[in-house]
């Protein structure tokens, strides 16, 4: 920028861009909606082992309001899938979505009438996590590969598009 | 007396109670497995009740055997208390107009596994004080454990929420 020599030490200087995406990209705050056995391996992910507080996602948040990234850990039952269609329109945006395990993603071995198959029929998923159930370090990946994304976005400014 | 003088015991009795309205004794299996005639239902599981202390009705459910004739079984899973013992009571139904009598009367316990067995196989229990669905949507048409039900469901049946938010 050249600006530094100008100001001084103790300055310097950045786009809004970049400032936002990393503030962003560090502060991902889960909103956990466990429905199976995938919520166990999530509590692992947040818990001391683990330590999802490494990458910014310091909290797991059971209010959709404070909450950025939604981890649909379990099989999705089609009654369940309102429930979670309106926890995911309570989140503010910028949202993202994990589908975490076989089930969350293409319903996994229940293959049956009662069962969602793959949580995509009705959320914008972005990322998908295989497993039955994942190991935690795979929920750290795809939270990582969230991070990637969000530095990867297009500019903040275009975001307004009211 | 030992545990299986009481289970000896108790096949006796139910032959002296039920003589020829008892279809079907089984004792193959760890427990005793009745198939008795429909229209004594109500009154045998009331004296198994009252006279054999079958106090805990464990389980109701159904099975669809898809045959012609009766097509449609209720099975009821009681446990004696005072001598433990187990007992499988059994009703066939056709596949015309399935009614069944309820024991809610008998049993509060029948009251959720009856509705159950109505949302599965469309059974339906004459008498019960609630008969709704309980797993599947009020107005969903199809009996899912049914054997002709396809076993991913029928598509669109059930209604996925909207993927469009209200704009308010």
């Amino acid at each position: 920028m050249g600006l530094e020599s100008a100001m001084g030490e103790g300055y310097f200087t950045t786009t809004m861009d970049s400032l936002t995406k990393w503030s962003r990209s560090n502060a991902v705050w889960p909103m956990p909606m466990g429905l199976a056995c995938c919520a166990i391996e999530m509590m692992a992910f947040a818990g001391p082992r683990y330590d999802a507080a490494r990458f910014g996602s310091e909290v797991m948040r059971f209010s959709p309001r404070q909450s950025d990234v939604m981890i649909v850990a379990g099989w999705c039952s089609y009654k369940m899938s309102h429930a979670i269609r309106r926890i995911w329109d309570q989140m503010p945006d910028p949202k993202w979505c994990i589908a975490m395990g076989a089930c969350a993603s293409t319903g996994g071995m229940h293959r049956c009438y009662g069962v969602v198959q793959g949580v995509d029929n009705f959320l914008p998923v972005d990322v998908y996590i295989s497993g039955c159930p994942p190991r935690p370090d795979s929920v750290l990946n795809a939270l990582m590969k969230i991070q990637e994304k969000i530095r990867n976005e297009q500019s903040v400014l275009l975001d307004t598009n009211e | 007396m030992s545990k299986k003088n009481a289970k000896e015991q108790l096949l006796e009795d139910i032959q002296a109670y039920l003589g020829a309205d008892l279809i079907e004794s089984k004792d193959g299996y760890a427990f005793p497995n009745i198939l008795i005639n429909k229209d004594r239902l109500h009154e045998t599981c009331r004296w198994l009740k009252n006279e054999q202390h079958f106090i805990y009705l464990v389980d109701v459910f159904g099975t669809d055997r898809f045959t012609s004739e009766d097509r449609f079984e209720v099975i009821y899973n009681m446990v004696c208390l005072r001598t433990q013992e187990r007992l499988f009571l059994k009703i066939r139904i056709e596949e015309e107009n399935p009614v069944v009598p309820t024991v809610t009367d008998i049993w509060k316990s029948a009251n959720w596994n009856e509705r159950e067995v109505f949302d599965m196989f469309g059974i339906q229990f004459e008498g019960h004080p609630d008969m709704r669905r309980m797993y599947m949507p009020e107005d969903y048409q199809y009996y899912p454990l049914r054997k002709e039900f396809p076993l991913i469901g029928v598509p669109g049946s059930i209604e996925l929420p909207s993927t469009t938010p209200d704009k308010a």
